[in-house]
């Protein structure tokens, strides 16, 4: 592995994405990207009792069926990493131990999709393994409860608020298995805060940490805006990536054609989710499905995703902090 | 630039940036569902009086409540309420209807981590906060009461 400039990497061995594999629910099988989707589920609980079960049931189903879908047996992966948005990581560890695959738990909010990618490419950078599965998701109604209101509580969002998305994406990395899809290098994201105190305001929140991110690769490679077919930041929804691009343009790049963000993409406008959708299962899912899908048919060349993550926790915020955000960015390349 | 200054800078940008609801629009709404749901008590009000006419205001308002806290929680239960709420915002929350749904969105809620701990101590977890408060300003609105009373 070679270090770039401050925080970028480049890996040396070839490490293939072999496959992707979303799972989303119903509201976001309705919306613009169903046709790219590998499972949409009707019942967003999974005939589970609790939404948290069927949480746990969502990940163990994505990641069974990623294995299967890329050839491999559960025996020849030698790692899983990943994470949720649930406290103490409960869905992750809950299905870890179902799979019997050894494990590591990360959190980085919603950007823990990037976060596992670059723990799992380094660790076949390494050598000493050969095949790791990558897989983050997150659930509305279990991160209703723990982050805001009882579900059937009657109030009104505020308009720059967003919806987090149910879903898991699973991607299995190998270093012996070759496919079209490779990751190239990345950069790992150092916390930023730029004082917003307003949870419901995440977009905002995050949209700095991607910018100083991306603002570090480009400088990092000595590359522009123009140099990747797509460049996809991970759920700072309408608003924050309105925000992201003034940022950016500050900085001097214009970002307008060939940029979107995953969570702004996710829905359609009449589906009432506000500036879009967020939650670590919206890069992953959108990851895993869209953007491996065109970069496998060749639309794509080379993608820069940078997943976003709003590292908040409900009781420091109402002690007056602000929240702090992270945000890591890889590089996928099609030979 | 220090990071103090930066960041003041960044939460006026964002607070001119992010959208606003538009307030003649919430109070319009709110105005419709609250009268909505006033229309409504008066309308059960006017109907137990025809049948019972010699009952008193006060037991035909308790009454009322009780009418109007069981279709709330009706409503909870079906999933219905929060939809008005999103539509009526404090129209919905304000009336007795408000503090209903309240409760009850928690007690479905918590349901699942048991009777004790979950519906029993989380019951109030949004009421509560509004109970505390009705409390403490009913509090000072009655000192202030008793000293302006005494001149």
């Amino acid at each position: 592995m070679i270090k770039l400039g401050k925080q970028t990497y480049q890996l040396e061995k070839d490490i293939s994405v072999v496959t992707g594999l979303s799972l989303v629910g119903q509201k976001e099988g309705d919306g613009p990207l169903k046709r790219y989707f590998d499972f949409v589920e009707k019942d967003d609980k999974m005939g589970e009792k609790t939404f948290e079960k069927g949480e746990r049931h969502m990940f163990v189903k994505a990641i069974s069926s990623a294995i299967k879908k890329s050839g491999f047996s559960n025996e020849q992966i030698d790692l899983y990493v990943g994470g949720d948005l649930m406290n103490q990581l409960v869905s992750s560890n809950y299905t870890a131990e179902e799979l019997e695959i050894p494990f590591l738990g990360l959190y980085n909010a919603c950007a823990t999709m990037t976060e596992s990618l670059i723990i799992g490419s380094t660790f076949l950078e390494t050598g000493g393994l050969n095949n790791v599965i990558c897989a983050t998701g997150s659930h509305f109604s279990t991160a209703e409860r723990q982050y805001r209101y009882p579900l059937e509580f009657g109030n009104q969002r505020q308009s720059y608020a967003q919806w987090t998305v149910t879903g898991v994406g699973a991607s299995v990395l190998s270093s012996v298995k070759k496919s079209k899809v490779k990751i190239r290098k990345f950069t790992v994201g150092k916390v930023t805060d730029f004082g917003i105190c307003d949870i419901a305001n995440m977009g905002a929140a995050m949209a700095p940490a991607a910018m100083e991110t991306l603002n570090a690769f480009f400088k990092d490679t000595n590359t522009t805006q123009k140099d990747y077919d797509l460049i996809a930041t991970g759920d700072l929804g309408k608003l924050g990536s309105d925000i992201f691009k003034d940022l950016m343009q500050e900085k001097g790049y214009d970002l307008e054609t060939n940029y979107i963000d995953c969570g702004h993409m996710i829905y359609n406008i009449d589906q009432d989710t506000l500036q879009g959708g967020s939650g670590a299962g919206c890069s992953a899912v959108v990851l895993n499905s869209y953007i491996l899908n065109k970069l496998n048919t060749g639309e794509f060349k080379n993608v820069l995703l940078i997943s976003t993550g709003a590292l908040m926790s409900t009781t420091v915020n109402q002690q007056g902090d602000s929240i702090p955000c992270i945000a890591h960015l890889v590089l996928l390349e099609v030979e | 630039m220090n990071k103090y200054a930066r960041n003041e800078r960044y939460v006026a940008y964002v607070e001119n940036k992010s959208p606003k609801a538009g307030w003649f629009e919430s109070l319009f709404h709110a105005f419709l569902m609250g009268a909505a749901i006033c229309c409504l008590g008066q309308m059960f009000s006017d109907i137990i009086r025809s049948f019972y006419p010699m009952m008193d205001l006060l037991t035909v308002g308790a009454w009322i409540n009780i009418i109007v806290i069981s279709l709330t929680i009706i409503m909870t239960a079906l999933g219905v309420f929060d939809r008005l709420a999103k539509y009526g915002g404090a129209g919905t929350f304000i009336p007795i209807s408000g503090f209903a749904n309240s409760i009850a969105s928690c007690a479905i809620e918590y349901k699942k981590e048991g009777l004790v701990f979950g519906i029993g101590s989380k019951m109030f977890f949004v009421a509560g906060p509004v109970l505390v408060n009705g409390v403490a300003y009913s509090l000072v609105v009655g000192i202030v009461y008793y000293i302006i009373s005494l001149f």
